[in-house]
């Protein structure tokens, strides 16, 4: 295994496993660079959420007591890395799909996959920075008190609740090229939010979207960000089961599209 | 284990279809080891399409397209491919070098980021991020993330187009060098000069078809034509009807004719104004051939494609 292959020998070189995973690494890093480095793109995923929840959360519901703040915590979490899964995601797709990049990274030996985890990687540290902005507004303004635990478990089920909305919104970034996108997310990130009451809690919300809330996956993040928060104490594996499914679907879809069309 | 005649890529009776519209209509092609090979043909005539085929981009609706004797959608074989494609846009964000590293960290055994840098001309750039570059230095980098992973096979999608003379000169140099590597090249370009300096073998398409292969010269030869140059008092409707005159025209007060048979007509020509000046004759260029085999194309594609319907 230690003999390097010359170019002009034929048959295939052989690429070790480890040059495989610094492939990966590579990507990763590559991805997490360029955002870094072009803030105008993250900065506002990052911070209208933030927004939201200071205006809503905090200054709103200082007369509902130190529950309601803690209540919409956990909403407004859900409702923030939301946001990093369907723009960051699929928003950047969508624009390197239109600019030829995608096409680029198909031509290229790129392992399979590494083009996708590294922004889903990039989603999900996203989706950490925004539950951490809403603890630090929520344990400082919003006086919410948490146990250590209970913040972790929010960040948690923040890191890995956007993976849904990764798929979703990679789905979309396959259907839709270039700048028609954003429109459409927004036509998606908005209304499922309302509805799966991450805005106004679910009984203030009339009958009909109360018995179709289960419908939208933001509703089942909404029931494992409560039981975070310790405000929910039904059972939590169905909810988990179901967003895992919705991530896998949406996953395949848009995969399957990727391969055929690019 | 593949053999050293085996093509490096080949397509058989390709076809591809977008709804309607026919790119390739039953494709041939083959590239072997160490040449390089020139796809010509106007815009929309296949050439994307057949890279796109060979690239695993697309797929074929019907017919073979191998990349080193396997499906081109196979990692293993793209490992041993580098790419230039037409339009690209990589991150803006990023810088050359960081780039480099990043394409070359795709492959089994890269070249070294200096020797790539040295090799496409980008030294002098590697700090840069890419969009600050202009548009030929942009085509020099993504020149160089082609060959950075030492690849036995060079896709190269109109490489020199928005590059300067200079710049261009550089490019052709650096092919030569990888070709002297062993390296094999499938080049589409615009420019029959491109073709002309660089093509081994040239494939001409027009209408999806293969409708000439062969070396430059044989591609030259195939359309035998001359052209005439003189300034003469001569009418150009008198000229075009003499027999073996194919085309004649008056362009900056200079009679040009276009024929098979230069000696005869120079001759006519000679005789019919004797105060004809100016007497230039030359061979047919690439262009011409190349004009004249398209538009024999135009000219059949029509029954071509009631035949092979």
């Amino acid at each position: 295994m230690e003999t390097v292959m010359s170019v002009n020998e034929p048959g295939s070189p052989v690429m070790r496993r480890r040059r495989v995973i610094g492939a990966y690494l590579e990507e990763a890093r590559s991805e997490c660079l360029r955002y870094m480095r072009a803030p105008g793109f993250m900065l506002p995923i990052m911070l209208f959420p933030a927004m939201f929840y200071l205006l809503f959360g905090v200054l709103m519901s200082r007369s509902n007591g130190a529950d309601a703040a803690r209540y919409l915590l956990a909403s407004y979490g859900v409702f923030g890395v939301m946001s990093p899964g369907l723009f960051g995601f699929g928003v950047s797709l969508a624009l390197e799909r239109d600019g030829g990049l995608l096409t680029f990274k198909r031509a290229v030996p790129m392992p399979p996959g590494a083009y996708l985890l590294g922004k889903m990687l990039m989603a999900m540290t996203v989706a950490g920075v925004v539950i951490v902005l809403l603890l630090v507004m929520a344990l400082s303004l919003g006086h919410v008190t948490l146990g250590a635990a209970q913040a972790g478990a929010l960040l948690l089920t923040g890191t890995l609740g956007v993976l849904p909305f990764c798929a979703l919104g990679m789905f979309v970034g396959t259907l839709i090229k270039g700048q028609g996108a954003p429109g459409m997310l927004q036509l998606i990130y908005l209304p499922m939010s309302f509805m799966s009451g991450l805005w106004l809690p679910l009984p203030m919300l009339p009958r009909f979207l109360q018995r179709i809330a289960p419908v939208w996956p933001s509703y089942h993040l909404d029931r494992l960000a409560l039981a975070a928060v310790g405000m929910n104490h039904g059972p939590l594996l169905p909810h988990l089961l179901l967003l895992a499914g919705f991530a896998a679907v949406f996953a395949l879809l848009a995969a399957r599209r990727l391969r055929r069309h690019g | 284990m593949t053999d050293r005649s085996d093509p490096v890529v080949r397509l058989a009776g390709t076809l591809k279809r977008y709804g309607s519209l026919v790119a390739l209509d039953g494709f041939d092609l083959v590239l072997h080891r160490g040449e390089l090979l020139a796809l010509l043909g106007s815009n929309g005539a296949g050439k994307s399409t057949a890279i796109g085929l060979s690239l695993g981009l697309i797929r074929a609706d019907a017919g073979t397209v191998e990349l080193f004797g396997q499906d081109p959608q196979r990692i293993s074989a793209r490992r041993r491919i580098g790419v230039m494609l037409q339009h690209a846009e990589l991150p803006p964000t990023l810088r050359v070098g960081e780039l480099l590293r990043l394409t070359a960290s795709y492959y089994p055994a890269p070249r070294a980021p200096a020797e790539t840098a040295a090799l496409a001309g980008i030294a002098d750039l590697l700090e840069r991020p890419y969009a600050k570059l202009s548009g030929g230095q942009q085509r020099r980098v993504q020149f160089a993330l082609a060959l950075c992973g030492r690849p036995e096979l060079l896709f190269l999608d109109e490489p020199t187009v928005g590059m300067d003379v200079e710049a261009r000169q550089k490019l052709w140099t650096a092919i030569r060098i990888l070709l002297a590597e062993g390296c094999s090249v499938l080049l589409t370009t615009h420019y029959l000069e491109e073709a002309e300096a660089l093509a081994d073998r040239v494939c001409v398409i027009a209408h999806g078809r293969a409708i000439h292969e062969g070396t430059v010269d044989a591609l030259r030869a195939r359309v035998d034509r001359k052209r005439i140059r003189c300034a003469s008092s001569l009418s150009t409707e008198a000229v075009r009807s003499w027999p073996g005159v194919s085309e004649a025209s008056l362009r900056n007060g200079r009679l040009h004719v276009t024929t098979a048979d230069a000696e005869a007509v120079v001759r006519r020509l000679l005789e019919a104004d004797p105060q004809l000046a100016e007497l230039e004759v030359q061979r047919a260029g690439l262009a011409e051939a190349f004009t004249e085999l398209i538009r024999d194309a135009d000219g059949a594609s029509g029954t071509d494609r009631r035949e092979a319907a």
